[in-house]
C-alpha cells in the first residue's frame, strides 16, 4: 500500500523541547494512507511528545507538517481534528463521571445528543465490533471498555489518521486481539494508523512499517514483518540488550510468614484475603501469580501496614506485627514498592529529593529531627546515577518523569536501603524492554545479597525469569508456592482461571 | 399556633433563603467549572452597598439590583483576573476577596449606615393573591423571589440539558482534557466565575433592599460561607440549593421567632442553630463518599494553564 501517491502526513524535521530535555529532535515521519505504522522506541523517547504535537495539543519549535500534500499548523488540538486526526490516549483521557455518549459528545464539534447520537454510537460500535452501552457511566467501565470508548470517540469523527499512543498496556489478551481486528479494518478502508509502543511482537503482528526512535531522534526505519526482534532492539537500545541469569541458591530463615492469615475488604469493590499461608525466605524471590483484583492490593496494603488487623499470624522477621504501623515494620526491615506509581510509590509534586527523603529518613537522611539536604540529595543524584534514570536531577519533580524513568527510581530508592524484605508490586508494568531488564536484575542482586524479594505480577514470563518459587493468588486465596523449576505455564494459568482452588 | 402564623413563618423563611438561593447557585455554576471562589461573602456585601447606594440615591430599586450585580461582577472579574489569568492559588485569593469586599464596602458604607432603605415591595397578581391561603402563602413574594426561582430552573437545564452544561460540567471534570478535545477551558472558566459574581451580587442586593432593607457593615452574616457549605450540602444539584436555602432560611426564622416568644435558652445559642445545623448537614453528607465523588467537579480549585 505504501510506496506511491501522496502521503497522509509527512513531518520534516520537528522539534521540541522541555526545559533542558530536548524531546524531539528534527524527526521525520511519513505515513501513506491505509498504512498501518509503528512508532517504537523506549520509555522517554520522545514517542508521547511527537504523538501530541501530530495532534496539535503541543507545537512544534521547529519542523514542518504535511497533511495530504499541503503544508499545516494546528492552532489546537480541534484544528487537527477538523483535518480528520484522531487520537486514543495512553492514559484515557475521559471524563469519569459523565456516560458514554455524553464523552462522546464532547468530542464531536456541534453534536447534538440525545437518541440520534446514541443510534450513531450502537452503529459505530456494531460495525467495528466495540461493543458499548452509550448510557453507562464512564467510572463503572473496565479499562478495556474505556479504550472502546476513546476509539469509537474517534471513529465517529470519521478519522483519516488514527494515532494510538501504547494501546495495549492496559488490554487483555483477548482484547488486545480485537483491538487489532478493528485497526485492520479500518486500514482496509483506508485510515492510516499511527501505533505507538515499545512492544515487539504487537509491532510486529499488526504493523508494515515502523519507524524507531531513540533520545528524541530517528535512529530507524524497517519493516518488522521481515526485521529480527534484536535488530529492533538494537535500534531502541542502541546496544545488545542485557540479559539476567539466577543463580541457584539455598534460602535463609523466613523473613515474613502468614499463617491462615485473613482480612476482610474494606471497600465495596475490593477482595477479602482468606486463610493464608505464605512464607518467605532471607535470599529468596517468591514469584506471585494472579489477575490483578483477586486481593493483590489488599495483600500489600497487609504486609506493609497501610492496613492493620486481620486474623492469624503475620510476621516479618519473626516478630508478630499485624498490629504495627507501616514506620514499625520499615524500622524491621520492610520496604515497598507500590503498583501506584505516581502518589503512592512517589509524591507527584515533590522533586526525587524529597521522594528520597520520604523512605531514607531513618536510614540517615534525618539526624535528630533535621533534614540532611545534601546527603538526600546526593543519595537522590546517586540513585539518579546508578540506574540511568533520565529526565532531571534530584531537583526534578517525581511528576515530570515519565512513567518508566520514575519506576526505575523508586526501585531504585527501596532496593538502595537494602531491606530484608522488599515487597513489589507489578514492578515492569509500562517500562520498557530495557529498564525492564535492569529492574529484574537488581531485584536478583537483592536476593542474591540475602534480602527475601516478593514479587506480584500479572506478567508469568516475568516471574520465570526471576522467582526461585511461585504462588498464585486468585479471590483473595493464595496457592501453595512451587518451585519455579517445577512449574508449568499451563498449570499456573489454570490456578489463576479457576473459580476457587483448594490449597495443597 | 394559628393559620396566619403559620403562613407568616413560611413566607419568612423563603425572604430568609433567596440571597442563599442567589448566591449559592452562582457558586455552585463556578464550581461545576472547576472554580472555587470563596469570595462570595465579600461578593455578596459590594454587592448589598452598591444595591443599597443605588436605590437610595434615586435610582430606583430596578437600578439597584443592576448595580448590585455590577458590583458582584466586578469583584469576579479581578478574581478571574488573579486565579485565571495570573494563576494563583483559588482558595488563597477567594479568602483574600472576602475580607478586600468587606473591607471595601464597610469603608465606602460609612456615609450610609442607618439612612432609611427602599424595600422591594410584593407583587399583587390578579386573582392569584387574593386567593384565600395559597395567595398569601404563594403569590405574595416579591419579583427578586420568582426571579430565583426561575434562575434554578435556568440552570439546571443549561447544566444537564444544554451542550453547553456539558462542557461547563466537562471543564470542571478534567480541564486538561476538555482542552485537548479542542474545548475553551478558561474562556469557559471566566465565564463561569462572572455568572457566579453576578449572582452573589443580587443575592446581596436582595439582602439590603429586602430582608432587612438597610444597609449595615458586615450585613451579610455570614450568608456567603453559608451559601458556600450549601453548594456541598446540594452535591452541586441546582435544585437541591433550593431546598437547602430554605432548610437554613427556615432556621433562621424560627430561632428569631423563638427569641420574641422568650424562650428560657439563651438568645446567642439559638443564633448558632442554623449554623449548627449546616455543619451537621454537611457532616452527613460526607458519610456517602460515593455519593460526593459522583457529583464533586474533580477538578474544583486547581489551577488550569495551558502549555504554550
Amino acid at each position: 500500500m505504501s510506496g506511491a501517491g501522496i502521503p497522509r502526513l509527512r513531518l520534516a524535521g520537528i522539534s521540541r523541547r522541555y526545559g533542558d530535555i530536548q524531546a524531539n529532535d528534527g524527526i521525520d515521519l511519513t505515513i501513506m494512507p491505509g498504512q498501518v505504522h509503528a512508532l517504537l522506541g523506549e520509555n522517554g523517547s520522545g514517542k508521547s511528545t511527537l504523538s501530541r504535537i501530530i495532534c496539535g495539543i503541543t507545537r512544534p519549535d521547529a519542523g514542518g507538517i504535511e497533511w495530504d500534500g499541503r503544508a499545516v499548523s494546528f492552532a489546537n488540538a480541534a484544528a487537527a481534528r477538523e483535518l480528520g486526526i484522531g487520537m486514543v490516549f495512553q492514559h484515557f483521557a475521559l471524563f469519569e463521571s459523565l456516560t458514554v455518549a455524553e464523552n462522546i459528545q464532547l468530542a464531536l464539534p456541534r453534536a447534538a445528543g440525545g437518541g440520534a447520537l446514541t443510534q450513531r454510537i450502537e452503529e459505530v460500535s456494531r460495525r467495528y465490533g466495540l461493543p458499548l452501552d452509550p448510557r453507562q457511566q464512564v467510572a463503572t467501565l473496565s479499562a478495556g471498555e474505556r479504550q472502546r470508548v476513546e476509539i469509537v470517540r474517534c471513529l465517529l469523527g470519521a478519522p483519516r489518521l488514527l494515532v494510538l499512543d501504547e494501546p495495549t498496556s492496559v488490554l487483555s489478551p483477548a482484547a488486545i486481539q480485537s483491538l487489532f481486528e478493528t485497526l485492520r479494518q479500518l486500514a482496509g478502508e483506508g485510515v492510516s494508523i499511527l501505533f505507538i509502543s515499545h512492544k515487539l511482537d504487537e509491532v510486529r503482528a499488526l504493523c508494515g512499517h515502523a519507524t524507531v526512535l531513540r533520545a528524541g531522534r530517528v535512529t530507524g526505519e524497517a519493516d518488522p514483518r521481515t526485521t529480527s526482534s534484536a535488530e529492533l532492539l538494537r535500534m531502541m537500545l542502541g546496544e545488545d540488550p542485557a540479559t539476567c541469569l539466577l543463580t541457584p541458591r539455598e534460602p535463609g530463615a523466613a523473613v515474613f510468614e502468614l499463617r491462615g492469615f485473613s482480612l476482610p475488604a474494606d471497600d465495596p469493590f475490593g477482595t477479602s484475603l482468606r486463610d493464608i499461608d505464605l512464607r518467605l525466605h532471607a535470599g529468596e524471590i517468591l514469584g506471585l501469580a494472579g489477575i490483578s483484583g483477586n486481593g493483590q492490593r489488599e495483600l500489600v496494603a497487609a504486609l506493609s501496614g497501610e492496613r492493620r488487623g486481620g486474623s492469624g499470624s503475620l510476621r516479618i522477621v519473626g516478630e508478630e506485627c499485624a498490629q504495627l504501623p507501616v514506620a514499625a515494620r520499615r524500622a524491621l526491615g520492610f520496604a515497598l514498592v507500590p503498583e501506584e506509581r505516581l502518589g503512592r510509590g512517589a509524591v507527584p509534586a515533590m522533586s526525587l529529593a524529597d521522594n528520597t527523603l520520604l523512605t531514607g529518613a531513618r536510614h540517615g537522611l534525618a539526624k535528630a529531627g533535621f533534614v540532611d539536604s545534601a546527603a538526600t540529595r546526593e543519595r537522590a543524584r546517586g540513585i539518579i546515577e546508578r540506574w540511568g534514570v533520565r529526565g532531571g536531577g534530584p531537583t526534578a519533580l517525581a511528576a515530570q518523569l515519565s512513567g518508566g524513568n520514575l519506576q526505575k527510581f523508586i526501585v531504585g530508592r527501596e532496593v538502595g536501603l537494602s531491606p530484608r524484605v522488599l515487597v513489589v508490586a507489578q514492578p515492569t508494568w509500562g517500562v520498557d524492554a530495557g529498564a525492564a531488564q535492569q529492574i529484574r536484575q537488581r531485584l536478583l542482586d537483592l536476593r542474591d545479597a540475602g534480602g527475601g524479594v516478593l514479587v506480584i505480577s500479572e506478567d508469568l514470563d516475568e516471574l520465570f525469569q526471576v522467582s526461585d518459587r511461585i504462588a498464585v493468588i486468585n479471590h483473595g486465596r493464595i496457592s501453595a508456592a512451587q518451585p519455579a523449576a517445577a512449574t508449568s505455564l499451563q498449570g499456573l494459568g489454570e490456578l489463576m482461571s479457576a473459580g476457587t482452588f483448594t490449597r495443597g | 399556633m394559628s393559620l396566619d402564623y403559620c403562613i407568616a413563618l413560611c413566607t419568612a423563611t423563603v425572604v430568609a433563603a433567596t440571597p442563599l438561593v442567589f448566591a449559592g447557585l452562582g457558586e455552585l455554576v463556578a464550581e461545576r467549572a472547576g472554580v472555587l471562589n470563596l469570595g462570595v461573602e465579600g461578593m455578596m456585601l459590594s454587592g448589598a452597598l452598591a444595591a443599597f447606594v443605588a436605590s437610595v440615591t434615586g435610582g430606583g430599586l430596578l437600578l439597584g439590583f443592576l448595580a448590585g450585580a455590577l458590583a458582584g461582577l466586578v469583584m469576579s472579574l479581578l478574581f478571574g483576573l488573579l486565579t485565571l489569568r495570573l494563576g494563583t492559588n483559588q482558595v488563597a485569593t477567594g479568602l483574600a476577596l472576602t475580607l478586600f469586599g468587606g473591607g471595601l464596602s464597610a469603608c465606602l458604607g460609612r456615609g450610609y449606615a442607618g439612612l432609611p432603605g427602599k424595600a422591594l415591595p410584593p407583587l399583587q397578581l390578579p386573582l392569584l393573591s387574593d386567593l384565600p391561603v395559597l395567595g398569601p402563602l404563594l403569590f405574595r413574594y416579591d419579583a427578586a423571589v420568582y426571579g430565583s426561582l426561575l434562575l434554578v430552573a435556568g440552570v439546571s437545564w443549561v447544566l444537564f440539558r444544554t451542550r453547553l452544561g456539558l462542557v461547563l460540567r466537562a471543564v470542571g471534570e478534567s480541564p486538561q482534557v476538555a482542552d485537548a478535545l479542542g474545548h475553551p477551558v478558561t474562556a469557559l472558566r471566566w465565564g463561569a466565575v462572572a455568572f457566579g459574581g453576578m449572582l452573589a451580587g443580587l443575592g446581596g442586593a436582595y439582602l439590603s433592599t429586602a430582608v432587612t432593607p438597610m444597609w449595615a457593615e458586615g450585613i451579610s452574616a455570614g450568608r456567603g460561607w453559608i451559601a458556600l457549605a450549601l453548594v456541598v450540602f446540594a452535591i452541586w444539584k441546582p435544585w437541591r440549593v433550593l431546598f437547602g436555602a430554605w432548610l437554613f432560611g427556615g432556621m433562621t426564622v424560627l430561632q428569631l421567632h423563638a427569641q420574641a416568644l422568650g424562650i428560657a435558652v439563651p438568645g446567642e445559642f439559638l443564633s448558632m442553630l442554623p449554623y449548627l445545623a449546616t455543619i451537621l448537614v454537611l457532616v452527613l453528607i460526607c458519610r456517602n463518599p460515593r455519593l460526593l465523588r459522583l457529583n464533586q467537579p474533580a477538578a474544583l480549585g486547581r489551577v488550569f494553564q495551558r502549555e504554550r
